[in-house]
């Protein structure tokens, strides 16, 4: 008996206690809230980073070097710098170099995951159009498609396919990297949570329930781009 | 309709193509032969300039196509191209690779474009597949979708770049076909091939390159019956028995 109760020991005291889940439970809109930022930062920023990742991807085939030079750059300077350090410079140099310039934080996020993860998208894609054999450039462009056309039509469509798993990572991990913002607090599911378990220190359930949060978002899109990927793979 | 002046083109420290002059009228079906890397499937490539010579001149329908800023893109509409390994596009259906530029590049209506594709797919005896991809085809059906889709171009010239070379031989002769009845219209036709029989019939004039220079220039009768130049009779030998 009293081993029992030893085992559901920590129901009643520590940090997963039943006192602590109540509480939280009584609070869970303010989780609710945070999670509707989190999902718009990462919604606004995916379209962004897809966007940039497309047109840098782009950039680094063309036969042109100044386009190619400026993506290589662009890449290499947003991979291999942390994505913290990086959402803190644009919260806190940017009103420095540009004073009066008010950013909020939303916007702030938004273009933390969109530039960062449009480096790495950028790679998806370039990656994804070299996979395409040259005569398919060749044939369209004999056609009288311009580059950019020729990507658009030809390239790009057949590169879907085999970037749409790489590509599913990125999204995901852009969905989670979105908590950089907590650190500027930026009202984010992270942040939330953050805040709320730290003022009553019920971190356990916070974090349990969070991180779920964190899951029931990036789960749909993994589930939703195997089915894109089983239906492009019939055509 | 095209001119090359002194052509010449270098990849790297090897000079594939020699201060080449050529000038093909409109509606000629010259067809070019030469032992592989003798710079014939390059020469072909420049005139659509998928491959940019090194130096020289390169006149397509009245434009100069070295100049600068030379409206490549527009000119390239005009001139047709049929590629050794088909480079249809597989994620198109065969009635979209027919009509997919057309309508793209040229603003030529939906409409418009699939009945004009539907009648080249007849014309190549395709029409039944319209609905299909390319990798649902044989190598030769392939091709002929490849020769619909440049046809719905409706260009001025078309250029064929050892069009047979990558079919098994029973699928040679159903494209050769095509391609044969194509030369009685009055498009101007260069091909790049091996196969002597077609030079023979199709041809109004044959130029043989050898190591990146045209060494013959003339009449298929002249180039069969009698050839001027030593490497060609050797050539020749070689390939016809």
């Amino acid at each position: 008996m009293s081993d029992l109760l030893a085992r559901i020991g920590f129901l009643q005291e520590g940090p997963f206690a039943i006192p602590r889940w109540t509480a939280l439970f009584a609070n869970i809109d303010v989780l609710r809230d945070g999670a509707l930022i989190t999902l718009l930062v990462a919604s606004l920023g995916l379209v962004m980073a897809l966007a940039l990742g497309t047109a840098i991807g782009v950039m680094s085939t063309s036969h042109w070097r100044v386009p190619r030079a400026l993506a290589r750059v662009y890449v290499e300077f947003f991979q291999n710098t942390p994505l913290l350090i990086q959402v803190f410079m644009l919260y806190n140099a940017i009103p420095l170099i540009w004073p009066g310039l008010f950013i909020p934080v939303i916007t702030i996020g938004v273009f933390g995951v969109g530039m960062y993860h449009g480096a790495y998208i950028a790679e998806v894609v370039r990656a994804g159009i070299q996979s395409i054999g040259r005569g398919q450039l060749e044939a369209a462009l004999s056609q009288g498609f311009s580059y950019v056309g020729a990507m658009r039509h030809i390239i790009i469509p057949q590169a879907m396919r085999i970037v749409l798993p790489p590509l599913t990572n990125q999204a995901v991990n852009l969905i989670k990297n979105t908590s950089v913002i907590a650190i500027i607090a930026g009202g984010d599911l992270m942040y939330a949570g953050d805040s709320f378990a730290g003022r009553y220190g019920h971190y356990g359930p916070t974090y349990i329930v969070v991180g779920l949060g964190y899951f029931l978002m990036c789960f749909p899109l993994a589930i939703w781009t195997r089915r894109l990927e089983e239906r492009t793979r019939e055509a | 309709m095209i001119k090359l002046v002194g052509v010449s083109k270098w990849f790297g420290l090897h000079h594939a193509l020699k201060n080449i002059d050529l000038e093909v009228p409109t509606g000629q079906k010259l067809v070019i032969i030469g032992p592989s890397g003798s710079g014939k499937s390059t020469l072909i490539r420049c005139i659509n300039m998928l491959e940019r010579p090194t130096s020289g001149q390169v006149i397509v329908d009245g434009v100069n196509l070295m100049a600068h800023r030379a409206p490549i893109a527009k000119v390239r509409q005009q001139v047709s191209m049929v590629f050794q390994g088909f480079n249809l596009y597989p994620h198109k259906t065969v009635l979209e690779n027919v009509s997919l530029a057309p309508i793209v590049v040229c603003g030529v209506s939906k409409d418009e474009a699939t009945e004009s594709a539907l009648k080249y797919l007849e014309r190549v005896g395709l029409s039944d597949k319209a609905k299909q991809y390319p990798a649902q085809l044989s190598g030769g059906q392939q091709q002929r979708v490849a020769i619909a889709r440049a046809l719905n171009m409706h260009p001025k010239i078309m250029l064929f770049d050892e069009p047979t070379s990558a079919l098994d031989p029973e699928m040679i002769q159903e494209v050769l076909e095509v391609i044969i009845g194509l030369a009685s219209s009055g498009i101007t036709m260069l091909v790049v091939t091996h196969e002597m029989g077609f030079a023979k019939e199709a041809a109004d004039r044959v130029i043989f390159l050898d190591d990146g220079s045209i060494i013959e220039d003339g009449t298929p009768e002249h180039f069969f019956e009698n050839p001027q130049h030593d490497r060609t009779k050797q050539f020749l030998s070689k390939i016809l028995r």
